[in-house]
């Protein structure tokens, strides 16, 4: 009895390893649409993949978060149904990722620009009502700042919000954001932190005699605690606020939109975080987030142009679509229809630098 | 002792009470640590449980649906590309309040039902044509908001710019429960659907079958190869210099990192071999790596706890080498075998950085159907879910954790009692 039990083990598991073989051979096309890319575009492109999957005979397209840069990497590898048909990216596609693209044989991709995206930072409902400036920010949180001679930098001193700027409360310095390889940090740090040093003149200055002493001023953020690296979870930083009203957070528009009762953004330079004042640019912090397309997967892939037509569709990204519900700033009309029209048209990207 | 001088005897004695009180020190610390422990595996589940358990069920609304001809047939034949199913439903939330008029209230009271009422509605038409031209009372999803409004999970006493449903949406909810057209049924939708970005909609089928074809894959090649290598290491090969420093590289693969292995499915499996991403078929190979050490380490130790004289009696009579280890020493050393076996895939049902680097933290709905189709795992859809931003997924969160360990309980609960009743000690 136990030599059946033996045997019949052998055979299952022959069986069983030959099934595995012969299915790893069989992958050859590709009937739905292979996304990857940033996070922070990741809930906007997966509602628009699940309506499009449900509402049309297409299959669902798979969509992978992996990152901008990361994503654009796996985007730039090749053609064929091995790689992805589109990337997502919370920024612009840079010049030496769109070589490497045409390095592997990508050279006709397609920018589409879906809307924007706001970086709040945002306490406790039970805190403060801040009202920050770019200038304060920059103060805060760089890791050094102007000394009192012009053209000397000194490390940060600043402990509490009143060491930055004498109209805040005297409370601790503490900001909870993301880690440097997240596409908002790199946001955060271009937007809030290079706006808020350019309110320095001398430094001002240096960005265009001395570049990279401008980037080195104006893109370090402090590592002594003010500024906590909290992991890219941005459900986590909302839970700690609430369990610390002293302290900040730095997270997109979306969570402060779900978290409402919460947590409250921050007005920077005057303006609050709503979602009018980001779509219509009064908002500082705010940035486009886009996604990418491979031209010569369109019309192969099954679905890819349908998707394509979904996701620019009024009813997804218009001022009323479903995915402003979701906390993307749609785009102004214009805007909207310029964009929608590359696409139908297939616009390659050219590159300025070229 | 009894010639023994009288000091040490008094020696003892002083020494005795000391000698308590450290014990009893000793004790009592070994006794907190346990309490510690039991402490923050009850505040664990507490939490869990407190969180997930109202994810296990899910409100809906009773409408009066109309399969109206004009809308859904407007030629005579049922044209399922052309219809609006989402109108239908709201048509038929509309006729409950009828006082709704201007367009911006409408698009508020559409709200209170999920895009999930479209589908539902498009799947029981599908299912069952002769529906047309009919009014049936359905129940369907309510959005996640509802729900959550429902559960208690937003507070409706806070100012209304700060909660996602205004004054009016409560004031319209409060009106359908006063009714008797909000229900709370069984979540069934956690069970059977793939992943959704609308809470009210998502559920944990994909990542369950992902898991599932990821299991299969991984007993089947990593139980026979890790017994085979045990077997071959226990029994034939010749102990030298090479037989332990391949013993202490197996020890030392058993402890290391999961994602390192990740690492290398990505780098052997997707771009040497060339298996898609995502697939459960890599998964698989990279968990059944993982194992491996783990089922080679369990079936040597099964091995080794034969008796001697067992072999010993069979090789007596004559038996050759593969007689004496087919008839006598693997029958008795299987049940511990796969007791290692069950162990090991406990720990690779929990496994999720490993499958980060390989792909399969994707957003999947279609449940796979094969094992490379695309697909998640649970650990991996629980992680992406305690990721969104929508406040119902918190809960869904909690549940798919509580399905998780329930996994994992049964699993391990089966190694326990295969170890009791099966395998025999001597």
């Amino acid at each position: 009895m136990a030599k059946r039990t033996m045997r019949l083990m052998i055979i299952a598991s022959a069986l069983a390893s030959a099934l595995v073989c012969g299915n790893a051979v069989a992958q050859a096309g590709r009937d739905y649409v292979y996304i990857v890319g940033s996070s922070t575009v990741y809930p906007f492109a997966t509602v628009v993949a699940e309506r499009f999957g449900r509402g049309s005979n297409f299959k669902t397209p798979k969509v992978e978060s992996t990152g901008s840069g990361g994503g654009l990497k796996l985007f730039c590898d090749g053609i064929g149904v091995d790689y992805p048909d589109v990337a997502n990216s919370s920024r612009a596609i840079t010049s030496s990722e769109v070589k490497a693209c045409a390095g592997n044989g990508v050279d006709e991709i397609v920018e589409v620009k879906i809307g924007y995206d706001g970086i709040v930072i945002a306490n406790a409902v039970s805190g403060i009502d801040a009202k920050l400036t770019r200038k304060d920010l920059f103060l805060a949180l760089a890791k050094e700042v102007p000394g009192v001679t012009e053209g000397e930098m000194i490390k940060n001193p600043h402990k509490t919000w009143r060491d930055v700027n004498a109209d805040l409360p005297a409370q601790k310095i503490e900001v909870l954001g993301p880690p440097p390889t997240s596409g908002t940090r790199d946001a955060f740090v271009e937007l809030a932190m290079e706006g808020g040093c350019s309110a320095i003149p001398w430094i001002k200055a240096l960005k265009s005699s001395d570049g990279d002493r401008f980037k080195a001023i104006c893109h370090t953020i402090r590592e002594d605690g003010a500024f906590i690296e909290a992991g890219e979870n941005d459900n986590l930083i909302v839970q700690k606020l609430e369990a610390n009203p002293s302290a900040f957070g730095i997270f997109g528009f979306s969570f402060l939109d779900q978290n409402a009762e919460k947590v409250k953004g921050a007005s920077i330079d005057g303006t609050e975080p709503t979602f009018d004042a980001i779509a219509d640019g009064s908002y500082p912090v705010s940035r486009p987030l886009y996604f990418y397309v491979k031209k010569a997967h369109v019309d192969v892939i099954p679905g890819l142009r349908a998707y394509l037509r979904e996701f620019t569709s009024e009813r997804a990204w218009g001022e009323e679509g479903y995915l402003s519900d979701r906390g993307l700033i749609p785009m102004p009309t214009a805007e909207r229809s310029s964009v929608a029209a590359a696409v139908g048209s297939l616009t390659p990207l050219t590159m300025a630098n070229e | 002792m009894v010639s023994g001088n009288p000091s040490s005897r008094a020696r003892v004695e002083a020494g005795l009470g000391k000698r308590r009180r450290r014990e009893i020190i000793f004790r009592s610390f070994g006794l907190a640590a346990t309490l510690v422990g039991i402490f923050f595996l009850v505040a664990f589940f507490w939490t869990l449980i407190a969180k997930g358990a109202s994810a296990f069920a899910q409100t809906f609304v009773q409408l009066d649906i109309e399969f109206a001809e004009e809308a859904l047939a407007p030629g005579g034949e049922l044209d399922l590309e052309f219809a609006d199913f989402d109108s239908i439903a709201r048509t038929a939330l509309r006729t409950k309040f009828p006082e709704v008029t201007s367009r911006n209230d409408r698009r508020e009271l559409n709200r209170l039902i999920s895009v999930g009422a479209g589908y539902q509605i498009r799947e029981s038409i599908i299912q069952n044509p002769e529906l047309l031209g009919k009014t049936v009372a359905m129940q369907v999803p309510a959005a996640a908001n509802v729900d959550m409004l429902i559960k208690g999970n937003i507070d409706r006493n806070v100012p209304a710019d700060q909660r996602p449903l205004s004054d009016q949406q409560i004031h319209w909810i409060d009106a359908l429960v006063a009714d008797g057209s909000l229900v709370k049924k069984f979540n069934k939708a956690l069970f059977v659907n793939g992943d959704s970005r609308e809470p009210e909609l998502a559920g944990i089928r994909g990542a369950l079958m992902g898991s599932f074809y990821m299991l299969v894959i991984t007993i089947a090649l990593a139980f026979p190869i890790g017994a085979a290598a045990a077997v071959y290491l226990e029994e034939f090969a010749t102990k030298n210099r090479w037989a332990d420093l391949i013993e202490v590289n197996i020890n030392n693969l058993a402890a290391v990192p999961s994602i390192v292995f990740g690492l290398l499915g990505l780098a052997v499996f997707i771009n040497w071999i060339g298996i898609p991403r995502s697939a459960p078929l890599v998964g698989g190979l990279v968990l059944s790596l993982l194992t491996l050490p783990v089922i080679i380490i369990a079936a040597r130790a099964a091995i080794k706890a034969v008796p001697p004289s067992i072999r010993e009696a069979a090789f007596g009579l004559g038996a050759s080498k593969m007689q004496v280890m087919f008839h006598h020493v693997l029958p008795l050393a299987l049940p511990g075998m796969l007791t290692g076996a069950i162990i090991g895939m406990s720990r690779a049902l929990g496994e999720s950085a490993p499958l980060l680097m390989i792909g399969m933290v994707a957003f999947i709905v279609d449940v796979p159907a094969s094992i490379s189709d695309p697909a998640t795992a649970l650990p991996v859809q629980i992680y992406l879910w305690a990721d969104s931003p929508e406040r119902a997924f918190a809960e869904r969160t909690s549940a798919a954790i509580i399905i998780l360990l329930g996994f994992l309980l049964l699993m391990n609960l089966a190694a326990v009692i295969m170890r009791r009743k099966v395998e025999r000690r001597w």
